[in-house]
């Protein structure tokens, strides 16, 4: 098995849920609370990547990181290289392609939390910032960690958009899906199969992490 | 284990990717897949260098190029991309060369009932169904395998029949699955042990089709050019040119 393969797949899948429980939040945030009449226009546009063709999305990204774009040209000043077939642009493109997979739960997560507790805590003089932290967070620790695993588990399956802007370079941008198609190229097909089924087990196992979770199999949150 | 733990470690460390002095990236046309990997191996162990191969078609690899991709060696199936590079500056003035010769032969499995021996006529036969070519657009053996039809008179009444791989080994990979009933693929590939294994092949007469003539050029944007011109040396040494004789490449005489 390719381990360096896989640990760039998991590196690339862990950094890609971490930052977008960061910039996820604020967003699912918005979405679920503002009361903008044209909010739909947001909403369809966070949740393009789930119906957009991944070569369509990896030709944009590509185009808008590369040496022809103003973009493309001030990254590569800055740092010293071009973005596109390097690790840090294929984290970029795995956070948009995987964006939908986190801001949904989290807004629907965000949803379930009972309005009068929030507007009890407002009306007592709790700032929104603490009752975000204190409050809306904890009761939506469920939808959090689904958001979190299913933008992980989105990404180690990536395929289209790598292939697009990732060129296939061993320890920066060879992922496991990537891996495997050279292995069939190669006719390795004992080589594919043994990584595909490792892809196979994650995904499933991560697949029933959520759905025991949205059970309430096990409390995240313990009552005390 | 240690393989684990090495990939642990790597997990662990943002942005520094196995730390060895010196490693080149190679971008190598899909007609080298077996003959680069032996090449690569035999490579890294005589040298103690790290060799990155990525394979892929001549034509993908010369826009990614274009795009900024940090390959060191760019190894094309067809010269001409490497020779647009050197024009648009982005190769180390000097370094472009010529490196093989490559030829198309007609390949089926062991089982199945087409006479490859009997050339194009065979592809009319009814029990062809599908006939796997790499994809005319960006492979150069793809564009191989159609002046060849063309020039025997058949791509007409086959062209429905064909199937386009991405690149010449999935064009190969299509025949050895034997979801297409035959293909047009590179020698080296049908040389190749599993290939070998798997199934014959009749060699396409090399005046059907233009050369294939296949470049290789040290890139301006690669890291590191001495490690790329000890890299190039060893194919052109005797070691790697027995290497690749052995793929079936017409290695030309030296300059």
């Amino acid at each position: 098995m390719n381990w360096i393969a896989i640990a760039v797949t998991f590196k690339l899948a862990l950094f890609t849920a971490a930052v977008l429980l960061i910039i996820g939040l604020p967003v699912a945030y918005w979405l679920t609370f503002s009361k903008w009449r044209w909010k739909f226009i947001v909403e369809s546009v966070v949740a393009l990547p789930l119906v957009l063709p991944p070569t369509v999305l990896g030709f944009y990204i590509l185009v808008a990181i590369g040496p022809h774009s103003p973009v493309g040209r001030f990254y590569s000043d800055v740092v010293g290289h071009p973005l596109p077939f390097t690790f840090e642009g294929l984290l970029l493109a795995s956070i948009l392609y995987s964006l939908p997979f986190a801001v949904q739960p989290f807004a629907a997560a965000f949803e379930q939390v009972d309005r009068r507790l929030i507007e009890a805590s407002w009306t007592l003089g709790v700032s929104k910032l603490k009752t975000f932290f204190r409050l809306i967070i904890p009761l939506s620790v469920a939808g959090l960690i689904t958001g979190a695993v299913l933008s992980f588990a989105h990404t180690l399956g990536e395929f289209g958009v790598v292939l697009m802007v990732g060129g296939n370079i061993e320890g920066e941008t060879r992922t496991v899906s990537i891996d495997i198609y050279d292995e069939v190229q190669a006719l390795n097909y004992a080589g594919a199969a043994k990584t595909a089924l490792l892809l196979l087990a994650v995904s499933y196992g991560v697949l029933i992490l959520v759905y025991a979770m949205n059970r309430k199999v096990w409390a995240v949150w313990p009552q005390r | 284990m240690i393989r684990v733990i090495l990939a642990l470690c790597m997990f662990g460390i943002t942005g520094v990717n196995l730390a060895i002095a010196e490693e080149i990236t190679i971008a190598a046309a899909s007609d080298l897949n077996f003959a680069f990997r032996e090449i690569v191996t035999e490579y890294e162990k005589t040298t103690g260098n790290h060799v990155r191969l990525t394979l892929g078609s001549s034509g993908n690899f010369y826009a990614q190029i274009q795009n900024g991709a940090p390959f060191d060696i760019y190894f094309s199936a067809d010269i001409a991309y490497p020779r647009k590079l050197e024009e648009a500056g982005l190769t180390v003035p000097g370094s472009l060369y010529q490196y093989a010769v490559g030829r198309i032969v007609m390949w089926t499995r062991h089982e199945s009932r087409i006479d490859v021996t009997q050339g194009f006529e065979a592809l009319r036969e009814p029990t062809v169904k599908k006939i796997a070519i790499a994809n005319p657009k960006h492979a150069p053996y793809g564009r191989a395998a159609v002046a060849a039809m063309e020039y025997f008179k058949v791509y007409d009444q086959v062209k429905d029949k064909l199937v386009l791989g991405e690149n010449i080994s999935q064009a190969a990979q299509f025949v050895d699955s034997g979801a297409a009933d035959v293909g047009i693929i590179a020698l080296s590939l049908a040389l190749a042990p599993p290939m070998q294994a798997a199934g014959h092949y009749w060699e396409i007469p090399a005046d059907s089709y233009p050369p294939i003539k296949q470049g290789a050029v040290i890139l301006k944007g690669g890291k590191n050019q001495e490690s790329s011109k000890a890299f190039l040396s060893f194919i052109q040494g005797a070691e790697g040119q027995t290497m690749m004789k052995r793929y079936g490449f017409v290695v030309p005489s030296p300059r």
